[in-house]
């Protein structure tokens, strides 16, 4: 273990998942972070504030999270690479300016450390109900990218990829971990940082006269982003916009190719976008669908349905959002049925329902939160998905 | 064929109009403030009588005589009429959403401490679903200049009452007149830490251009407050039909008083309103104080 003259760590620890979060969004570049404490989520704002400003960075505490999310847009705009970390409530708040993230194409990183719900619910116990909220939350139509970290290292990793994936595609990206995760301690790998891949952003080559801010070359769905101060002397709304970046609110003219390209620039990506996990699937005719902590959960008992003879095997979703249809439904062609364990009352699993469109059964294994699951219940719903007891 | 259809048509002819943007200025000429706005989006939105051309012409014509580097210039807004601004200005410009803009130019000043940041936006935005933003934002003194266009009511959904408005407003949501107790703009700032305030009506245009000249080269939070009809929304409610008539009323109720405790100038439906540089005074910014802690700190 050791930090470089820069303040940059790498080695192996024995961390903290909000931590490993926040030292991988160091490593991302992140060098701006507004936030304001919330938990399970406090601990990445504590180390961002004493980690920034060693790395040159910007840590605010923000007077609430409609603030923290709207001042990480600005900052990103400002040139940095900029998070904020939050938990349900703060989640809730900050709705509105994901919209607005979404519509100026803003890249940032948004950490989500869920804990039950609804309302102030179970602040120090862990949740997966904020799912579709991250999916649909803010008004509109649109798409968006949420990551499932299923351990301290892979948070780290995770926050690192959001930042990439936040450049490429200009949007905010969810980073949707739990308080199982973000209050969990292991080990925690960090690569010296020239073995780290970071995405630059992608800025404007043409001189400012020819800059039209959401023009996007044949063939490309994300245009190269400008910022503040580069002499561009751009123009950006959070109303529906023409390519100049000027207001076309007069009929739906500019409504189509606007909200078809932010959907776009995610959907027609979805391959590249994707990452999932596969265990044991080979010859399952049972599989188990998860992510994030409850995936993690569900290993246990895939050992031991798999002991009793049940082909049973595991798919993790890394990437939640964009959502797998197509390895979905081609799963749902293989095997007899689907569990799918999650800390909520069923979200994720009606994804999972409406891919398979009756080919295999999605079965629900809810959990309203507060813990993680009983790895027999997730064995009982298995056995009963292979068509024992 | 009613009036809307009409409405829908001049938005699309609008257009075609700035499309001939060459055409415009064969006919018209140039205006001294071109260079500094987006003239393929003029003509603005603002109604006949409304103050915010004059407040946003002050503005153009402070910054410019300010001498700042207008590359390093940012203007964010929020949402209402004068949250338009930000649309109307050839700098780098950003119509966030609705309250948020202080917050935004928090992030934005804070990632790029090179920029001036200016956020130009009305009472309802700033002060009202903003409030939160505003006091904080002058507790932590950022470095940002914030012009509030003050109308004492919300101009842009059709004349609601809102933070500012006076007690005895009649607004579309006050029908009975407003009985709730409003905000002073200029002493919610000074009481919040604010360095620089000032407030000017629109009448009192050089004297507005300068303190914005001021406050633009003033480091750390500064508020300009820019009182102004709204005859639409506001004014004719109040035996005010017509712009003039409220500059009329400036005229005859305008009273320069630097120096004056903004905690006394509260602006009632009558009565004096006290106009001129309320505070003026240095304090390290926010970044100042960041700066100096940490070299406290580390270079012990």
């Amino acid at each position: 273990m050791s930090a470089n003259k820069d303040g940059l760590l790498s080695g192996e620890f024995f961390m903290q998942g909000d931590i490993a979060s926040a030292e991988g969004a160091i490593c991302a570049g992140c060098r701006f972070f507004g936030g304001y404490p919330i938990t399970p989520a406090t601990e990445v704002a504590q180390r961002m504030s004493e980690r920034l400003p060693l790395v040159d960075g910007m840590y605010v505490q923000m007077e609430d999270e409609l603030a923290s999310i709207i001042a990480v847009l600005g900052a990103s705009w400002g040139g940095a690479r900029a998070m904020t970390a939050t938990s349900g409530p703060g989640f809730s708040l900050m709705m509105e300016n994901i919209g607005l993230g979404i519509m100026l194409e803003t890249p940032c990183v948004l950490v989500n450390v869920q804990r039950g719900g609804p309302s102030t619910g179970l602040p120090t116990l862990a949740g997966q109900s904020d799912m579709m909220q991250a999916r649909w939350g803010s008004h509109g139509d649109y798409a968006i990218i949420a990551l499932a970290p299923s351990s301290p290292q892979e948070l780290f990793d995770l926050t690192i990829h959001a930042f990439n994936l936040a450049e490429i595609y200009r949007l905010p990206v969810l980073v949707m971990t739990d308080a199982e995760v973000g209050h969990m301690t292991e080990k925690v790998v960090i690569p010296p940082p020239e073995e780290i891949d970071i995405v630059p952003r992608r800025k404007p080559t043409v001189p400012p006269e020819e800059y039209l801010p959401y023009r996007v070359e044949p063939g490309e769905l994300v245009p190269p982003m400008a910022v503040a101060g580069d002499g561009y002397r751009f123009h950006t709304t959070g109303l529906t916009h023409d390519e100049r970046g000027y207001p076309a609110t007069a009929d739906d003219s500019a409504q189509w190719p606007l909200v078809q390209r932010l959907i776009d620039k995610i959907e027609k990506n979805k391959d590249k976008i994707i990452i999932l996990e596969k265990d044991g699937l080979d010859d399952a005719e049972v599989a188990v669908v998860s992510y994030g902590i409850a995936a993690r959960t569900a290993v246990w008992p895939i050992q031991m349905a798999r002991e009793e003879g049940i082909k049973v095997g595991l798919l993790r979703l890394v990437t939640v959002w964009p959502f797998p249809d197509e390895q979905i439904r081609d799963l749902a062609g293989q095997v007899e049925s689907i569990v799918v364990p999650e800390i909520n009352m069923g979200q994720i699993v009606r994804e999972v329902e409406r891919c398979a469109a009756g080919q295999a059964e999605a079965i629900s294994v809810p959990h309203p939160g507060g813990g993680i699951h009983d790895p027999q219940k997730v064995l009982n719903a298995i056995r009963r998905a292979a068509g024992r007891k | 064929m009613g009036l809307e259809m009409e409405g829908y048509r001049l938005d699309k002819s609008l257009e075609t109009h700035a499309e001939a943007e060459g055409l415009i200025e064969e006919i018209h000429g140039r205006h001294p403030m071109d260079d500094l706005l987006r003239t393929d989006r003029l003509p603005h939105i603002w109604c006949p009588g409304c103050g915010l051309g004059t407040a946003l012409t002050c503005f153009l014509s402070a910054l410019r005589k300010s001498e700042l580097d207008l590359d390093k210039v940012s203007v964010v807004s929020g949402i209402g009429c004068t949250g338009r601004v930000a649309g109307y200005v050839r700098l780098d410009s950003f119509h966030t959403t609705h309250g948020r803009a202080i917050p935004f130019a928090t992030g934005l000043k804070l990632a790029n401490p090179a920029l001036k940041v200016v956020v130009f936006s009305g009472d309802g935005d700033l002060v009202t679903i903003g409030g939160n933003h505003f006091i904080h934002a002058a507790r932590r003194n950022i470095d940002i200049t914030v012009i509030c266009v003050n109308n004492f009511n919300y101009g842009m959904t059709g004349g609601q009452a809102g933070a500012t408005t006076p007690i005895g407003g009649l607004t579309t949501t006050s029908p009975y007149g407003n009985y709730e107790y409003p905000f002073n703009v200029s002493a919610l700032a000074a009481a919040s830490g604010a360095v620089y305030v000032a407030r000017w009506t629109v009448l009192h245009a050089r004297r507005l251009e300068r303190s914005i000249i001021e406050a633009l080269l003033k480091p750390g939070f500064s508020l300009v407050e820019v009182i102004s009809p709204c005859p639409t929304g506001f004014g004719r409610r109040h035996k005010q039909r017509q712009g003039l008539d409220t500059m009329r009323y400036y005229h005859e109720h305008g009273v320069i008083q630097h120096g004056a405790d903004p905690r006394e100038a509260d602006i009632g439906l009558s009565g004096a309103v006290v106009e001129g540089k309320f505070v003026d005074i240095d304090k390290p910014t926010f970044l100042e104080q960041r700066t100096r802690r940490l070299e406290q700190v580390f270079d012990k």
